[in-house]
Order: structure tokens, then C-alpha cells, then sequence
């Protein structure tokens, strides 16, 4: 059986196949699909969301010491969040095989930073391996489980945006049945207290060692001999990319990421004239062949940020005279062309907030989620973006300092606010701050698709579960302002911001409209611009709803009358709110004269 | 098949790129032949450009294609596809709706221009330039979200694969509902890229 997977639905695949009894996960792209594949495809998995990475790591643990084949997966930046049991399981080891999914996001595509998280591989000394595609995707994981406990070590599988969304022809293999293991004491194992933990450290020294022997060994790792005098070390996608450009080179093709097979690299690259590493992001394979001894270049023909490229890797070996030719397209259409860049939907709730935000002009901390979108011009009310839960903490800080003389506003989403936004509010209860606090709860984790989480009532697969109520738990927290908004009407978004910036005790409001497109697109009936009655002061733009376009008539000016997209305008009222002439009506009330 | 095919297909958010990725995949798997598709999710899906990158043929290694390598550009709006024109080979072959999405950055701001008269700034760069008016016939067909059936359709004539194998897998990928209507959708373009082809 043969089928067009991508990398993530592969390793779901994978974890199928060998015979994984947990999984678990915080949404974040680009890594999302695994957890979801697995709950639509393979529900005899149990699979589940948790409220961050950090708990999800840390269930992960629990199933793995329980006796479970478990797999836990998260965005490069998630694994942050979860360095905490993360650092501390290397030295434990597992029960049950353990696979920890890196999805990593050079490029930036979906992310705030582009961190190469195979330093996480090294720092916490476990063993690493990095498909190059979708096949290697499933296959690496059944790897990684006989690893994990041949070797009783958490290991990390590291893919990238273009394996996890790349779809490649992928053979499907058998399934097998993962060992069955029930939980054995062991205090000395389990249990990190100091004296346990040392001789554990101990443990993990001499691991890091045998796993490098294996790597040395290991079919992961392999030479492909053209007869070339030229070499490249190579892993992941950047392989393909070279292959595509060169593909007569020879190549040592790196799947066993960490530990390196040093010996066998060293022999490599003895018995070439000139080797390269080619590998995307920083120098991690490069720095380490260097300490060792090795004469090899990399980043410096290569280049340390972005993705890499067919033709940035073609540039690269052309500039080191590996190869001669190169394409080299013109690039000129693409300069002076407008930006597109991604913005709210029509009829998103969060667009009254940042319209009330940006008229106050207040200083506005930010969170991870599509209302990250507020940056963008024309409506241009975000002020910070770091990390998940970051906007209250920033705003506590920012208020602690009078470092903004309009005042400060943190926004953050349902799904942020209960992944770490908890412990912010917490915090402003607790240090006396009057910082105001929008929690935009459109009731879905919406910038990766729409999933559930622990306020929605639904768990991944699809059971009833718990609701939590989030004025609830923000009363709980000691906050005694608290209020419900509807973000569609903009005057009273407007004066009850302006009231609680005044406050001077900590205030929450909670915006009360689910996202028009998840769980199910909502569409009321949508407006018409009344070209008779638009003067074309282009205020309806400036909300940046994509239903608003421009028409091809103009006012006295020269500037165009508004013209509003039926097919996507959802009747959300937020442009009729604007517009001083009213010249926006509903289509059903138009009648041309 | 001996040689590879690049297909880049560009779009906006929401516009049914990914769909149609879907369906060319599939179309060249059933072929038994190699195929990669690339494409990113996440931000680009808020009325971004979206973007996916296919390859078809014996052994395909990157899944995505180099500046200069597509033999075929497909773009379901005219903006985007003079964005897109470097991907083109010299001798590449450019899919055009005549759609234009006008972003809110451009209206709202002097800053920024729509191009004027993009496909004409196309087929300066790429002779076999092939222009749809694919809102019209959607229109005509009763449903504006059919233009990127309509360019599968004229992009199934540039490509060496049964017309069958487009019909089974349109129905394979397509909601039930939805069958009827997209094969229609396929037939139109397929009639109309016989023409503009041959002109």
C-alpha cells in the first residue's frame, strides 16, 4: 500500500504502525496534523490535546513510566515551554519507547523565532534523528521507538516546516505490537532528588557514548559514492535540496543527527578533496566537525537564517566550485509589487478590540494567536508579540515603569490565556498592578485551525469534557473587575476600555464572539455600499476587513468609494459603525433608485 | 513520462489552492509516477498568499522548485501571478484567471499600487501565456469558488495524464455535492485551453 502523506500524517502513520498507546500535544504549526491525524485516523491511539507543552510533556512521562510506546509532539518554540520536564527525562530515561516531535520553523512562516532546536538534542544529551522526507518520517519513528528503549532514553524526532507539509509517496508497513510493560518502581530511577540525580547524570554520560557507537553503525548514517572529489554532509530537507542541484556529488547523508558518527565523517571527509555541510539554520553539524578536527565549510556559502532553497544551495556550491552552473533567474517582477500580507477575516471578533485600541491609542501588549494580526497596517495596534502568555506579564512590567503615558492594554486569546496566561493575571492580582487585560475569546484555538481546548467542552477525539469558564477562573484569581464584551459593538468596546484604563485595580474583559470560521462558519446577511451616499472617505479601509474593496468610482478628490464583497462579508455591522454618511446598508434594504 | 514537471499554483486564502494541489497530486500518483507537494499552512491562510509548490515525474527530490524551474504557473488571481512569473522556466507555460483581489494594504494606503494590466506584464516574461476569465464562467456556472476547477481543466491539457484520471480523481476529492458542478467546471476549461492554446 502506497499513499500521499505528508511528513506529520506520516508519523502518525508511524506511530500506528509501532505501536504507540499515547500521544499527546499543544497545537502550534507547523506540527498540529499529527495530533489530528492520529484522532481521525487512528482512533485506537488515545491521542490528546493538553493546555501547553509543558503539561503535555509532562502526561507524555507519566504514560511512558506507566509502560506505554507514548509520543508527545510540539512546535520548536513549544519545546521552550517544556524544557523544564524535558532537561530533567534525559536523566530518568523511559519505561515505555518515548519520541519527542520537534517541528521546527526556519523561515518563520508561522512562528516568532526560528531556533534550531537540534541544540536541544545535545543539551539534554539524548539521541536525535532527522527525516528528509515523508517516508523517512515514519520509518525514523520506528526507529526512534527501538532506540528509546534499547537504549532507555527519550529521543527526539526533528522535522522541519517542509517535512511536515511536504506530502511525498509514502510505503506503508506493518503494524506491530509495542512491548506490554506496566510501571516497576524504581525511586533511584524516577524519583530526582539530588543524591538520585547525580549518579543518574552519571547514566546519562555513559548513554550519550553507546548511542554515538550505535550512530557510528547505524544505517541512519550513510555514504553515497558518485566517485566525486567533492562531499557534502547533509541532513533533512537541505538534502533534497542538494540532490536536486547536485546530484552527482557524493554525499553523507546524516539521519542519526545526534549523537554524530564522527569517525565515520572523519573518514568521509579524509577521502574527499573538499567537503561541505549543507544543513539549514545554524552551524550545529558544521561547528561540532570542526572541534574534531575536520576541514569543512558551510555557512559561510550557505548563510544562517532563512530556509534554504534549491537555489540558495545552488548558489552555494556554485560559489565554493563545486558546481558551475546555476540558474539564475531575474528577480524583478516581485520588486515594487503591494505586500499581501495575512490579516483578520471578515467578521473576525477581534477586530473591534484592535479598532477601539488604535483609536485610544494606548499601548497594547500582544500574545500568539490571529489577533497577533492587530500589527498590520492599516490597523496597526500591537505593540509587543514574544511568546505564548507574554502580553499580561509585559503590560504588568510596562505599567510598573510608567513607560507608556496613554496606558497599557494586554490582549491574549482563550487558548493562550489557558496555556500561560493564568499565572500573568496571578501575577497582577498579586503585585497591586491595574493593568487592563483583554482576554479575545473566540472560543477555538483559531490560528492553527480551530482545535479544542479545555473551554470548548470538546476533547480531540471528540468526547464531551469539562468546560471551564473563563470568568470563572479569572474571578478565582482575585480579579474583581471583570466584564463581558460584544466586540461588534464598537462604541461600547470603546468606553469600556476607556472606563477600566482608569481603574485603578486590575481589570479583565472578556470579549464573548466565536470565530466566524471554526467550528462552523458563521455568515449573517451581508451589506452594500450605497455609491450615492459613500464620499469616499475611506474609513471602512481603515477597520481592514478583506470584504471591503475598492469600487471604480471616486469622490471629488480622486479617492475610490468602497464596495463591499457579498460572498464574504459576514454582516458582522462593524464598517456600518464607521461610516459617518451610512452610506452601508444591508443588501435586502438597497434599493436602487 | 521521462522528464520532470514543476507546477507552481498560486492564489489567495480561501481561494482553493489546496485543493487543487490535492488534485494534481493525486491525478500523478494514480499515474505511478513520483510526486512531491510543498505548501505552507498557518498565517498565510488569513487572505495571505497562499502557494503550492508540485512535482511530478521518475524520482523527485526537493519538494519544492528553484526560481526559473516551473514548467507551469497556475494563478487564480493576476496580481499574484505576475508575483509569481520568476518561478517560470523561459519556455514555462502561465495559467491565469483574470481575477483581481485588491488588498486592504492597497486601498487604504498611497503607498501601495495595484499593477496595472498584470497579465499583460506576463506574457512579456512567458509567451505561452494562457488568460481565463475564470469569474465569468464560475458565474456562468452559478458558484464563484469553481475557478480553480475551471484552470485544472486547462491545465489538464498540458499535461500527459487521461482525461479519466482528472474525472475519477475530481470525484474522489470533491464533496458529493460539489461532484457534478466541478466536472463542469473541468470541461469548461479543458474546451477553452484547447482553443487558446492553438491560437
Amino acid at each position: 500500500m502506497r499513499e500521499l502523506l505528508s511528513g506529520n500524517e506520516a508519523v502518525a502513520r508511524g506511530a500506528f504502525e509501532v505501536g504507540v498507546r499515547l500521544a499527546v500535544a499543544y497545537p502550534g504549526t507547523p506540527s498540529t496534523e499529527i495530533l489530528e491525524t492520529l484522532a481521525d485516523k487512528f482512533p485506537s491511539i488515545y491521542s490528546q490535546w493538553s493546555p501547553n507543552e509543558k503539561v503535555a510533556y509532562e502526561v507524555g512521562i507519566g504514560a511512558s513510566i506507566g509502560g506505554a510506546r507514548t509520543l508527545v509532539a510540539m512546535k520548536h518554540v513549544g519545546l521552550n515551554v517544556a524544557a523544564d520536564p524535558y532537561m530533567t527525562h534525559a536523566y530518568t530515561g523511559v519505561n515505555g519507547g518515548f519520541v519527542i516531535i520537534s517541528c521546527d520553523d526556519p523561515e518563520m512562516h508561522s512562528s516568532q523565532n526560528e531556533q534550531d532546536n537540534r541544540y536541544f538534542a545535545r543539551f539534554g544529551q539524548i539521541p536525535m534523528l532527522e527525516p528528509s522526507d515523508s517516508q523517512e518520517a515514519k520509518d525514523m519513528l520506528v526507529n526512534a521507538y527501538e532506540l528509546s528503549e534499547t537504549f532507555d532514553t527519550p529521543v527526539m524526532l526533528r522535522l522541519t516546516t517542509r517535512i511536515s507539509h511536504s506530502k511525498g509517496i509514502v510505503d506503508l508497513g506493518q503494524v506491530v505490537e509495542g512491548p506490554d510493560k506496566k510501571f516497576v518502581k524504581d525511586p533511584s530511577k524516577y524519583v530526582m532528588v539530588p543524591s538520585h540525580a547525580r549518579k543518574r547524570h552519571v547514566i546519562v554520560e555513559e548513554r550519550i557514548k553507546k548511542t554515538a557507537e550505535f550512530s557510528e553503525s547505524s544505517p541512519l548514517n550513510y555514504v553515497e559514492d558518485n566517485g566525486s572529489d567533492f562531499g557534502i554532509i547533509t541532513s533533512g530537507i537541505a538534502y533534497q535540496y542538494a540532490k536536486e542541484v547536485a546530484p552527482d556529488l557524493d554525499y553523507f547523508k546524516i539521519g542519526m543527527s545526534y549523537p554524530l558518527p564522527m569517525r565515520k565523517l572523519a573518514e568521509f571527509v579524509k577521502a574527499h578533496k573538499q567537503v561541505l555541510v549543507v544543513e539549514e539554520l545554524e552551524p550545529f553539524f558544521e561547528d561540532q566537525l570542526k572541534a574534531y578536527g575536520l576541514k569543512v565549510e558551510g555557512k559561510k556559502y550557505f548563510g544562517l537564517q532563512g530556509e534554504l532553497s534549491p537555489h540558495r544551495v545552488a548558489k552555494g556550491l556554485k560559489e565554493a566550485g563545486f558546481i558551475d552552473e546555476t540558474i539564475e533567474a531575474s528577480i524583478a517582477q516581485e520588486q515594487g509589487m503591494f505586500p499581501r500580507p495575512p490579516v483578520l477575516c471578515p467578521g473576525c471578533p477581534h477586530r473591534g478590540a484592535f479598532m477601539a485600541l488604535k483609536k485610544l491609542k494606548v499601548t497594547v501588549t500582544g500574545d500568539i494567536g490571529c489577533y497577533t494580526l492587530g500589527v498590520m497596517e492599516p490597523l496597526n495596534a500591537l505593540d509587543t508579540c514574544i511568546c505564548m502568555g507574554a502580553s499580561i506579564g509585559n503590560a504588568i512590567g510596562m505599567e510598573k515603569v510608567g513607560g507608556s503615558d496613554k496606558g497599557t492594554v494586554a490582549v491574549i486569546g482563550d487558548s493562550t490565556f489557558l496555556h500561560s496566561g493564568i499565572t500573568g493575571i496571578l501575577d497582577a492580582v498579586y503585585n497591586n498592578s491595574n493593568v487592563t487585560i483583554i482576554i479575545l475569546d473566540n472560543r477555538t484555538t483559531a490560528m492553527t485551525g480551530g482545535q479544542q481546548h479545555p473551554a470548548t467542552g470538546l476533547t480531540l477525539m471528540g468526547e464531551q469534557a469539562g468546560k471551564i469558564d473563563i470568568p470563572d477562573i479569572v474571578r478565582a484569581l482575585g480579579v474583581k473587575r471583570v466584564f463581558d464584551l460584544d466586540p461588534y459593538d464598537y462604541d461600547a468596546t470603546l468606553n469600556l476600555i476607556k472606563q477600566e484604563l482608569d481603574a485603578n485595580e486590575p481589570s479583565v474583559i472578556i470579549t464573548s464572539r466565536p470565530c466566524v470560521l471554526m467550528p462552523k462558519r458563521i455568515m449573517a446577511e451581508p451589506f452594500v455600499v450605497d455609491l450615492e451616499l459613500c464620499n469616499g472617505c475611506s474609513a471602512c479601509f481603515k477597520i481592514s476587513c478583506p470584504a471591503i474593496l475598492a469600487s471604480s468610482e471616486t469622490n471629488k478628490h480622486g479617492h475610490p468609494k468602497a464596495e463591499i464583497d457579498p460572498t464574504i462579508c459576514t454582516g458582522c455591522t462593524l464598517c456600518t459603525q464607521v461610516c459617518a454618511p451610512e452610506a452601508i446598508i444591508l443588501k435586502s434594504q438597497f434599493v436602487k433608485v | 513520462m521521462s522528464k520532470n514537471y514543476n507546477i507552481l499554483i498560486v492564489g489567495v486564502g480561501g481561494q482553493g489552492v489546496l485543493l487543487a494541489s490535492e488534485i494534481i497530486s493525486a491525478v500523478a500518483m494514480a499515474s505511478d509516477l513520483d510526486v512531491k507537494k510543498s505548501e505552507v499552512h498557518g498565517m498565510s491562510q488569513r487572505g495571505g498568499i497562499v502557494s503550492s509548490h508540485i512535482k511530478i515525474g521518475p524520482k523527485v527530490f526537493s519538494p519544492t522548485i528553484g526560481y526559473g524551474q516551473a514548467d507551469i504557473l497556475i494563478s487564480f488571481e493576476k496580481a499574484e501571478g505576475l508575483r509569481a512569473v520568476d518561478w517560470l522556466k523561459e519556455d514555462g507555460t502561465a495559467i491565469i484567471s483574470t481575477t483581481s483581489l485588491v488588498p486592504a494594504i492597497v486601498t487604504s494606503s498611497k503607498e501601495f499600487n495595484y499593477p496595472e494590466n498584470p497579465i499583460e506584464k506576463i506574457k512579456e516574461r512567458c509567451k505561452n501565456t494562457i488568460s481565463v476569465s475564470g469569474d465569468t464562467i464560475a458565474g456562468e456556472l452559478g458558484n464563484p469558488r469553481l475557478v480553480n476547477t475551471i484552470l485544472i481543466g486547462v491545465l489538464s491539457n498540458c499535461l500527459p495524464f487521461a482525461k479519466q484520471i482528472w474525472v475519477d480523481t475530481i470525484g474522489a476529492k470533491v464533496k458529493e455535492r460539489f461532484v457534478e458542478l466541478n466536472l463542469k467546471a473541468f470541461d469548461r476549461g479543458r474546451a477553452l485551453s484547447h482553443s487558446a492554446v492553438e491560437v
